[in-house]
Order: C-alpha cells, then structure tokens, then sequence
C-alpha cells in the first residue's frame, strides 16, 4: 500500500517536473533564439532551405567571412541611430521613475495614515484609473496637445507617463505604509514633530525597500510603454520601443529585418539585468496587492 | 491625519491625476461629439475655346482657415457613435431584414469595424484570463516540488516572457513563426504544406495571439500563485494527508481553496489588462485578421493622413463604458466588504 502510494508520487514528481522544465523552455527559447540569430544575416535567421542554418550561420560564412557578424547592431545602433532613441528612453524612464516615486510616497502615506472614508474613495477612483486603456487617454490628449504646441516633446511624455502610473504607485505604496507601524510616526509627534518632520526624519529612513519594488514597476511600465510614447512622440524624440515599430515598417522591405532583431535584443538586455539583480524585489512587489488582500 | 494636513499631502498626486487621466476622459467625451470639418468647396468657371464648364475644387486655404479657427471640428451629436465605423445601427438593422439565418447575419456584423475589433477584445480578455489562472496554478504547483536550487533560476526564468516589453515579447514570437522563421517552417515541414502561413490565416492569427496572451501573462498568475503556496500552512496539509487525503485531493480541497482570494486578485488584473491588448496586434502584423478597440482607436489617430480625432473618441468612450461594464462587480463587492469592515 506505502510501496503503491509512493510510486505513484514519483509518477507525479516525474509529471511535475516534466511540465515545469516544458514551461522553462517555453519561456527562456524564444529569446535565447532570438539572442543567438542576432549575430547572424537574415538568410540564416530566416532561413528557409535549413533551420540548422541559423545555428552554424551557414550564410553568415559566406556573407561577412566569420559565423558571428555584428552588422545588425551596427546598423541598428549607428546607421539608424538607435543610440538616441535609446538615450530618450534613459531620460524618459529615469524622470518618471523619479516624479512618480516622488508624487506616489506623499499620497501613498497619506492615504495609509488617513481614516476618514474619503481615503477609501480615493482608492478605489485610482483603481477605476488604473483600468483606463492608455490609448483612450492618449486620444483625450492628442488634440490639446497640438493646439498648444507642447506636442512631440519628451517633458510633455514623461508627465504623462506620470500620471497614468499614479494609481498603481499610489495603490502599491499605501500598502507599503499601511505596514510601517503607526506608532513610529505618532511617537515623532508625540515628541513635537510636525507631520512633515515625521515623514521627513521617521518614515523615510525606513520606507525604502517599498520605494525600491514600487519604483522597479515604475521602471517597467514608463520603459515598456508603446502606446503614449508612439502616439505623444516626434520622429526625433522617439524613444526604443516606437523606434522598434518603426524600423518594421520602414526596414522590413529592404531586407533589413536583422536591424530590428539586433535592437529588439538591446532592448532587453536591459531588463534582463533588472530581473537579475531585483528578482527577489519583482515577486515581493507582484504578491504585495494579492497576499494581502 | 487632519483634512488639512492630508490635503497638502495627497495633492501632487491628486492634481496629476486629475490633468491627466479624468481631464482626457473628458476630453474624449467632449471631441467624440464633433467631427472633422468637410472640406471647403470653390466652385469656379473653367472656360476654355469650346465653352464655359463649371469645375469643383477643393479650396485648400479655406479649408485649412477653417480648421485652424475650429480645431475641434463640426458638431455632430451622437452622429459618429452611430455611423458605420462605430455602432453602426442603420447597418445592423439592414443586416437583421435583409438575413435569413443567424450565421448570415452574425457574419455580416463581424465585417463592421468596430464589432470585428469588439468580438476580438473580449475573446482575448475571456479566453486568456482562465487559460492564464489555469495554467498559472500548475506551473507553481510544479515549482513549489522542484529542490530549494532550482526554484530561483527557474523563477527568474518565468518572469522573461511577462517582464518583456509587450510589444518585444510578440516581435520575437512573430519572427519564430514567420514563414522563414523556426516554427513556422518547422510547421510547414510537418504538415507538407508550403502555403500553411501563420499570417494568411485569420484562425491561426486568432491562435497565435492567444498564445501570447498566455505565454506573456502566465508567470504573473504563477509567481502570486506561488507565494500564496508558501502561506498554506503545514499543520492543514499534515491534517489532510494523515486523514487519507491524496495528493491531487489535498490540492483540490486544502490548497485551491486556500487560493480563491488570489484568483479573484488575479482575474481583477488580468481583466484589465487583457481588455486593452494592444501590442501585440502590432506586433504580429494582425489587423487584416484581428483588431481590438485599442487598436482602432490607434489607427484612427496615426493611420490615415488626416487623424480622425472624433471618430477615435467615439471609440474611446465605448471602451471606457466597458471597463466600467468589467469593472462594475469588482466595485459593489468592494464597496460591500468596505461597509462590512466599517460596522
């Protein structure tokens, strides 16, 4: 009976393990794919005789003499100048990850330490926010924005970035507070601290780990954003991600595709770096609405 | 904390929410009601040896005058809500007494642009939620029995496909599947067909974004899963196993139970945000098989030549009133638990 019991929980272990390492390769193939065809020419990425092709970079040989070329990066990152949509993401992301933080710890607090029933009010209007598609937003923009001329500029993107993450920010952070005892800050007061001081001097010396996982998804929406930054951008201000979609319609036909796939690899090489160092910060942050209700 | 001191507090937030998200909103209300002006008409004499021939041309100054003067446009009501681009009344009921069998007529519905970009939507949002909390569940189930080693490189593993930019996420999938790609050749291999293309296919186009609604959102669903499995206590589970339970008995009545309040969380998100897929229809190139309202409104606003500003509103205002729709349950529970809390 034990015997019986226990064999079919190695059946099931094997079950178990078997699925997890068919999603591990359903997750990780794709960019590793994509990482190793980026240092080939399209006839290997796209190969259409052989996909071995793509591995051994047949035609790569014969095109540029060596199995590994960098001409996609090249062309990408200094023919089609995707340095300065990358230097504009670097200015976008970095402002917004700053202004929100800033913005969504003073609102954040507030909301945690007030008990009045406009608080919960306030919540819940974020959370109806926070369901806004941002293409309708950008649409109630466009028009105002053309007729005051303040179109196509990055300050005027990244305010707007801003905005639309302040709800999830705000809803993050008051849960963050919410756990940072009362007493900490009442006592501070007790003592002759205004509000102000006590924020200033008692919760920010220990609210950073919260700052730290809510800013991490401030990163991520400002840099993986397509539809404010494609529609609220000029040609020149373009930061990565509408860069990308561009080069798809303008390189695809002339066989340049590998541009794109080398600046869709920079692109993330980027995030990879943030899952590797923060990975811990990321799941706290995802699990910090849900495990607490 | 006082009001005052609150006040002082919530207020940069507050503003910027206000100029930018509840002032959009009403500004999409307000640009939904007109439409762009038409253009002005010169009628002039083109006399030439034969005779006088009155000619119509475009006047281009005036017509460029008048849409400085007025860049709002023209109003028009609740015009644009029911033209063809958007509700399409008059269409739908042609289509209701001109039909003979409900196919015929659903048919004919599916081919106004709006409600092929509306069946889309919420086929996604339906489809990929469940598959999602489904498929989410396993992947931590599994995990959770992997050595204490293996958990952090395969969790950081999982969050690739979520943490990717959307639009990234599809490109890279969408080259795998391309006809000259991996997939996509490996299929046609298989099933010796030469013309079997992802991309001509609106089934499989439909497939394949479901796919990635999947693959992209499911290690969110796994990692909140997952931390909720570190919170089911020992002793229930010790209880369950010395009372005969089996393993796939202790999951079904010890730890699913334990997770329902993750899955209404998880469901409330992925709702959302799978109610505004957009990126990836971009992504794959899909419009010629599968739209969705986020994309109308995008392609009304960077499409043509001229932006139809209106008509992007209009459908602006239709999408908002469904999140509203989505989000209405979600509210009164939460207004309800609030009240409960309160007494």
């Amino acid at each position: 009976m034990a015997a019986a019991a226990h064999r079919r929980s190695t059946g099931l272990a094997v079950l178990s393990t078997g699925f997890v390492i068919f999603w591990v390769i359903i997750a990780s193939f794709p960019f590793l794919w994509t990482l190793w065809g980026s240092f080939k020419v399209q006839a290997d990425f796209f190969s259409r005789a052989d996909w071995t092709n793509a591995l051994t970079g047949a035609r790569t040989i014969v095109e540029t003499g060596g199995p590994f070329t960098l001409n996609g990066y090249g062309g990408a990152w200094i023919q089609e100048e995707f340095w300065r949509a990358a230097l504009n993401t670097f200015i976008v992301v970095f402002s917004v990850v700053v202004i929100s933080l800033t913005l969504g710890t003073l609102g954040g607090y507030a909301l945690a330490r007030s008990g009045f029933r406009y608080a919960f009010w306030i919540l819940m209007l974020a959370l109806v926010f926070r369901a806004m598609p941002h293409i309708t937003l950008v649409s109630g923009y466009l028009l105002p924005f053309f007729e005051w001329n303040i179109w196509g500029y990055l300050p005027t993107s990244i305010i707007v970035l801003v905005a639309i993450n302040q709800p999830f920010t705000l809803w993050m952070l008051h849960s963050f507070f919410l756990n940072i005892p009362k007493d900490l800050d009442e006592s501070a007061m007790v003592d002759g601290c205004t509000r102000f001081q006590a924020f200033r001097h008692v919760i920010i010396p220990v609210m950073w780990p919260g700052v730290i996982t809510t800013g991490l998804f401030s990163f991520l929406l400002a840099y993986n954003d397509f539809a404010v930054t494609a529609v609220l951008l000029s040609q020149e201000n373009q930061t990565m991600v509408p860069k990308i979609a561009s080069f798809l319609g303008s390189t695809f036909e002339e066989g340049n595709v590998m541009f794109a796939v080398a600046a869709v690899i920079s692109a993330t090489a980027p995030l990879f770096v943030l899952i590797l160092f923060f990975q811990r910060q990321i799941v706290s942050g995802l699990t910090a609405g849900a495990v607490k209700g | 904390m006082p009001h005052k001191t609150f006040f002082w507090f919530m207020l940069p937030s507050a503003l910027a929410m206000f100029l930018f998200i509840f002032l959009p909103i009403i500004s999409v209300v307000v640009q939904s009601l007109y439409i762009e002006h038409e253009q002005v008409l010169i009628e002039t004499e083109n006399c030439g040896p034969f005779g006088c021939v009155p000619v119509v041309a475009v006047d281009t100054e005036a017509t460029q005058a008048l849409r400085d003067a007025e860049p709002l446009g023209r109003f028009n009501g609740l015009g644009t809500y029911t033209d063809r681009n958007h509700l399409a009344f008059a269409e739908i009921g042609a289509a209701w007494t001109g039909t003979e069998s409900w196919g015929e007529f659903l048919g004919q519905v599916y081919n106004l642009p709006f409600y092929k970009a509306l069946s889309f939507t919420l086929t996604f949002t339906f489809v990929v939620t469940p598959l999602v909390i489904v498929l989410g569940l396993f992947i931590a189930l599994g995990v959770n029995s992997l050595p204490r080693l293996l958990k952090g490189p395969t969790i950081f593993v999982s969050l690739l496909p979520m943490i990717v930019t959307p639009l990234v996420g599809s490109l890279i999938l969408f080259w795998m599947i391309d006809s000259e790609g991996i997939l996509g050749a490996t299929l046609q291999r298989v099933f010796d067909d030469n013309a079997l293309s992802l991309k001509a296919s609106p089934t499989l186009t439909w497939i394949m974004l479901l796919v990635y609604g999947v693959w992209s959102s499911a290690p969110f669903a796994f990692i909140v899963f997952y931390a909720g499995l570190q919170t089911v206590p020992e002793d229930t589970m010790e209880a369950a196993t010395i009372d005969g339970a089996s393993r796939w008995q202790r999951v079904r009545y010890v730890v699913i139970p334990y997770m329902a309040p993750l899955v209404v969380f998880i469901t409330l998100i992925q709702l959302m945000d799978n109610f505004r897929v957009f990126e990836p229809i971009v992504g794959f190139s899909a419009q010629a098989s599968a739209t969705s309202l986020s994309w109308i409104i995008f392609n009304d606003l960077r499409g043509q030549d001229v932006q139809l500003f209106g008509s992007a509103a209009a459908t602006s205002v239709l999408t908002i009133l469904g999140v509203a729709v989505l989000l209405c349950p979600v509210l009164i529970r939460t207004w309800r638990d609030f009240n409960r809390k309160r007494v």
